[in-house]
């Protein structure tokens, strides 16, 4: 087994209601039972605050609010395994974020 | 995920209730930003690292700590009622304070002031219910217009206009007791029609009406709980809602149908809640006043402890809807007790009296007055007649569950229909 990180990007804006933003957490609980009980979880990894800096050194000093747009930020990862990048890429297939508009990067782990 | 039910909705009006107190009701929408931005940090760290041992404690420091940034940054330019300014110009006051004042008085307690606050005489009954599911019951503008088929816009203005009422209070949360005296009445009304709404309302999603009918059932049951505001009207709404409540799981039967109530199956009536209704109507049962709600709750636990249609004591409930007539007209329960007329004395009655209802033209939208002509004509053998007035009322039938229960009706009055009419 192999490990990856997928990394959730971007997505639609908070649902408006208190029951549509219990209904979304609710798909990720279940998303992520199920991934736990097939025993593909590494780790569950973080969420990302949407706010940040972002940093650069070299001959112009820099420290932005980050240029990145809404739908490439990152807002969460998570560590699973799996046999290969195919096998990985499959198990993110059901990931809730498809259905908020944003999209999993899969990237392998590299490890000792 | 039971435990789970309605977490983020139910959460969001009690935090609401609670920060509108520390913060006084100028800045109920101080409140409810604060609410949401702490229901939003939920969900996107909830999804991740799962729920946390008690999810209500979580979201509330979340809230308190992001009222504690707002205020910080923007004291200056907020009006605070004098309680909570003092404490507030002075930074090292304000965490404290804040924690005393949410920590001070049980949750309840808020709930009901903020369903006191909703509830402002110079208020609709439409905008004081729209504001009680808005801010106590955590529901959005367009789930308030769905379940009762309104437009988003028009529900939205109206929320609106009543918080821009309520903002314009200077004072904190303290009604007085004669606050809560004087619109306790008006309190019940709202929950009375918050129930009704999701008992017999127009929203086709049986889900959503049973939401609405919980609903009125938890704040009511706040109201009884409460010794300032436990009088017997209060009970004796908590009964009637129960009693009706525990009809529910046999209103539509096995294949989603409606059925009235003469052709339910009882045994599928909920016992737990006929007995909590019986148990309120009964501490109901004290005082000098005999509410519209004390006879309406009466009417339901006769119809509770009958066995069946013919066991039914119909002559009691007719009398029963006598005292209605007069503690609460209306045309619609003047269509109920022609109803209950027929049980006793036959259709030819009862279709008598269903002619002679004063108003009957505010019932000239309402599907269910040329139904109800229809049922009694079909059960006196007229049944050309019955036909037209079922036709009539499938006309006016407001979603598809009524048109499907119409179009059975019309069925039987056909010579080959299946249903004979009752022959009493």
């Amino acid at each position: 087994m192999a490990q990856f990180a997928f990394l959730y990007r971007g997505g639609d804006p908070m649902p408006a209601s208190p029951a549509q933003m219990q209904q979304r957490m609710e798909k990720w609980l279940a998303w992520f039972k199920d991934l736990a009980d097939k025993g593909h979880i590494k780790d569950r990894g973080v969420p990302l605050d949407r706010s940040g800096a972002v940093v650069t050194r070299g001959p112009k000093h820099a420290i932005t609010d980050g240029p990145y747009a809404e739908k490439d930020l990152v807002i969460g990862l998570t560590v699973v395994e799996a046999r290969d990048l195919a096998h990985a890429s499959e198990l993110s297939l059901p990931c809730p974020i498809f259905e908020q508009g944003g999209c999993v990067e899969v990237r392998p782990i590299l490890t000792l | 995920m039971s435990s789970l039910e309605h977490l983020f909705r139910r959460e969001a009006g009690r935090m609401v209730a609670t920060l509108t107190r520390v913060l006084g009701v100028a800045n109920v929408a101080l409140a409810e930003d604060v609410v949401q931005d702490a229901l939003c940090r939920a969900l996107e760290t909830w999804s991740i690292r799962g729920i946390p041992e008690d999810p209500a404690a979580w979201l509330m420091t979340t809230a308190k700590n992001r009222a504690l940034d707002v205020l910080r940054r923007e004291r200056t330019v907020r009006t605070f009622a004098p309680e909570v300014a003092w404490h507030i110009e002075s930074d090292a006051a304000l965490r404290p304070r804040l924690d005393e004042l949410s920590a001070g008085a049980p949750i309840a307690d808020d709930q009901l002031r903020m369903m006191f606050s909703c509830c402002n005489p110079r208020l609709t009954e439409e905008s004081q219910i729209a504001l009680v599911l808005n801010i106590l019951c955590g529901f959005s503008v367009s789930e308030i217009a769905s379940a009762f088929l309104s437009r988003d816009e028009t529900v939205k203005k109206r929320i609106t206009r009543a918080k821009a009422l309520l903002a314009g209070s200077k004072r904190l949360f303290e009604l007085t007791d004669a606050d809560f005296a004087e619109r306790l009445s008006s309190v019940q009304r709202a929950l009375y029609l918050l129930f009704s709404e999701g008992f017999h309302g127009a929203s086709t999603d049986s889900a959503v009406r049973a939401e609405l009918c919980d609903e009125a059932m938890r704040l009511t049951a706040l109201l009884c709980a409460n010794t300032s505001t436990a009088t017997p009207a209060s009970y004796a709404l908590g009964a009637l809602m129960f009693l009706h409540a525990a009809r529910l799981p046999s209103r539509v039967d096995a294949a989603g149908e409606l059925t009235q109530l003469l052709d339910q199956d009882r045994s599928r009536w909920d016992q737990r809640l006929l007995l909590e209704g019986q148990r309120l109507l009964e501490a109901s049962a004290t005082g000098e006043e005999l509410t519209a709600y004390h006879v309406e709750a009466a009417i339901a636990s006769l119809h509770a402890a009958a066995a069946d249609a013919a066991s039914t004591p119909w002559v009691a409930i007719v009398s029963l809807y006598d005292v209605l007539m007069r503690v609460r007209p209306s045309p619609v329960v003047a269509l109920n007790r022609a109803l209950a007329i027929a049980m006793c004395h036959g259709p030819a009655r009862g279709l008598e009296e269903l002619r002679a209802i004063e108003n009957r033209d505010r019932l000239s939208a309402y599907p269910f007055y040329s139904a109800a002509l229809g049922e009694l004509e079909l059960r006196a053998g007229q049944t050309t007649a019955a036909y037209e007035r079922f036709r009539e009322a499938l006309a006016l039938a407001r979603n598809p569950t009524e048109r499907r229960f119409l179009e059975r009706r019309l069925a039987a009055c056909r010579p080959d229909g299946r249903e004979a009419p009752p022959t009493k």
